[in-house]
């Protein structure tokens, strides 16, 4: 799904162009380009060490690029264009840009000294300084989308991996984010915890929410995904949406992956 | 084994008694300590020398009270001093500029590096050094100048030598407290937009309480005995109320035995204060119910999908 000359910069949800990372003299991203438009879901495949996670993460500036172009929501991440120069934000306006874009982490990251539902609520009283009765209403909301009502007054230790992955969701969600990250989100979970995490994250894509995910759930992918896109070694080898990509696989790294996968 | 005459034999081992085993070294051992610990109970009761009557005569003495509470004040204040100091100081310490680390760095490396006894004594004779204390710019303006003589009285220098050598130890208990709290969480409470601030004070700091906890406490009882140094310098706490009244009357050991039962009860004030505290502070960690997946799940699946 390349940038077509007839959509502005402000139909895609995220566009990289050339976006390069490195961990000291390791590069690990090579010069990433992917645009992805609102209201749709990318799948993010690839063996581990290809990037995808530290792509997904310079996303919200968790890690600073190097070199390129990444643009979330039409704006420049984590830098400041102004007279032919890009500056570096401070931590508020970062902070600022990242209220907007939710991220779900493979470790569930919950709060563990707050009870869920002071987890859901924590961000949006405390940043958005939205009403704290408003915001418990919505955070009820989001857990009965979660299906998890009933752990509103628990603490985090007590749930399962699902059930914490789904409060994250709806920790994140409770932002009101235009654009959700999901870093792995099933990969630490027990099999049979897997299914409960994906239906959520399948309602969210019914709902029209912007998802980019990297994930190992190939199934998921095909199912749900509206782009497929395959890293390795630090750069985007083919993309396009699934049935192109599973069923008329063109690169060669591509096809060695997938053949291991399915 | 197999054989079934043997079979039948063993078959009333269900009904039979057990006979634990007898440990008879734990009761030798137990019996061997308490005629020991009998023998001095008896003789600190017997031994006239012990004067319990001159030991209760003192214990509720104005001066030792007062020298008691002085003992309270001095070890809350340095505490907290070095408490606030600490704080400052480790997250110097895990800052990024560089300037800040090694400043933090330094500071332990002297502070940690001498004795406290030393830097009592060097704080009470400051005057020695510098007569005069300026607060001002460097080669600029001053605002004002004091008397280091009239300036530092003993409570500024016990206060300066306990507070500031405690503030080393705890920036190490601090620092090894924010440690604790794993990366994600930080990444977490980012990815949600909160400020750096609202991520230390919110998220980092309460988990990391868990940890910095017990051994504040600790460190708490041992300010509590370590404040009877600044003795010394003829500070009137608890130790040095009951030194000058020793030298006045040669009743040493009673007057000794006061401010040790002083000590004790405090610390023991002390220790259950901390056993309450730690219990608060590790209440997430309690599992209240078991982990079930499906334990008062309301049916993601059917959820997700009217959502």
């Amino acid at each position: 799904m390349p940038a077509s000359g007839s959509k502005s910069a402000q139909d895609f949800a995220v566009m990289a162009r050339g976006v390069e990372k490195s961990f000291g003299t390791v590069k690990v991203l090579k010069g990433v380009d992917l645009a992805v438009e609102y209201g749709k879901v990318a799948c993010i495949l690839g063996p581990s060490g290809s990037g995808k996670s530290t792509f997904l993460r310079c996303m919200n500036h968790l890690e600073r690029i190097d070199k390129g172009l990444l643009q979330v929501g039409g704006q420049l991440v984590g830098y400041r264009q102004h007279a032919g120069r890009l500056y570096e934000m401070k931590q508020g306006e970062v902070a600022r840009q990242r209220a907007d874009i939710g991220m779900v982490f493979q470790s569930f990251n919950l709060f563990p000294h707050m009870t869920v539902l002071q987890n859901i609520i924590e961000a949006p009283v405390g940043v958005k300084k939205v009403d704290r009765k408003q915001a418990i209403d919505e955070a009820m909301q989001l857990l009965a989308k979660v299906g998890l009502t009933a752990k509103a007054a628990s603490y985090p230790r007590t749930l399962s991996g699902g059930q914490q992955q789904r409060v994250a969701i709806a920790r994140a969600l409770a932002m009101k984010p235009k654009l959700m990250l999901f870093d792995e989100p099933t990969s630490a979970l027990d099999p049979e915890l897997v299914g409960e995490v994906l239906n959520v994250m399948r309602g969210l894509a019914q709902d029209g929410m912007t998802m980019i995910v990297v994930t190992h759930e190939i199934g998921f992918a095909r199912e749900v995904g509206d782009m497929v896109v395959f890293m390795d070694e630090g750069v985007v080898v083919e993309q396009g949406s699934p049935d192109d990509l599973f069923t008329n696989t063109k690169s060669s790294r591509a096809r060695a992956f997938l053949s291991k996968v399915l | 084994m197999t054989d079934a005459a043997d079979w039948s034999a063993d078959r009333d081992v269900e009904q039979m008694p057990v006979v634990p085993l007898r440990h008879h070294g734990r009761w030798l051992a137990a019996v061997v300590l308490l005629v020991v610990l009998a023998g001095l109970i008896v003789s600190m009761i017997t031994n006239p020398r012990f004067k319990w009557d001159i030991v209760l005569q003192y214990l509720f003495d104005d001066a030792i009270i007062s020298g008691l509470l002085m003992t309270i004040w001095l070890t809350v204040a340095a505490m907290a001093i070095g408490i606030v100091l600490g704080t400052a100081i480790a997250l110097m310490r895990i800052s990024a500029n560089p300037v800040l680390a090694s400043v933090a760095s330094g500071y332990l490396w002297i502070f940690r590096g001498t004795p406290l006894l030393v830097q009592l004594i060097f704080w009470f004779n400051l005057s020695a050094l510098y007569p005069q204390i300026t607060v001002g710019l460097p080669f600029g303006p001053s605002l004002g100048t004091f008397d280091a003589n009239y300036f530092i009285t003993v409570y500024v220098a016990a206060l300066l030598g306990l507070g500031l050598n405690e503030g080393a130890y705890m920036s190490e208990i601090v620092r090894s407290g924010l440690n604790s709290v794993p990366v994600g969480q930080r990444e977490a409470a980012e990815a949600l937009g909160m400020s750096s601030f609202r991520v230390m004070w919110r998220i980092i700091l309460p988990q990391a309480m868990r940890v910095i906890i017990p051994p504040t406490g600790n460190q708490l009882i041992g300010m509590l005995k370590t404040t009877s140094l600044v003795s010394v310098i003829a500070l009137q706490e608890l130790l040095y109320s009951a030194q000058l009244i020793y030298t006045a009357n040669f009743q040493t050991m009673p007057l000794l035995i006061v401010a040790s039962i002083w000590y004790l009860v405090l610390t023991t004030v002390l220790s259950i204060g901390q056993y309450f505290l730690e219990r608060h502070f590790g209440r997430s960690d309690r599992r209240t119910a078991a982990v079930r997946a499906d334990d008062a799940d309301d049916n993601p699946a059917e959820a997700a999908r009217e959502g």
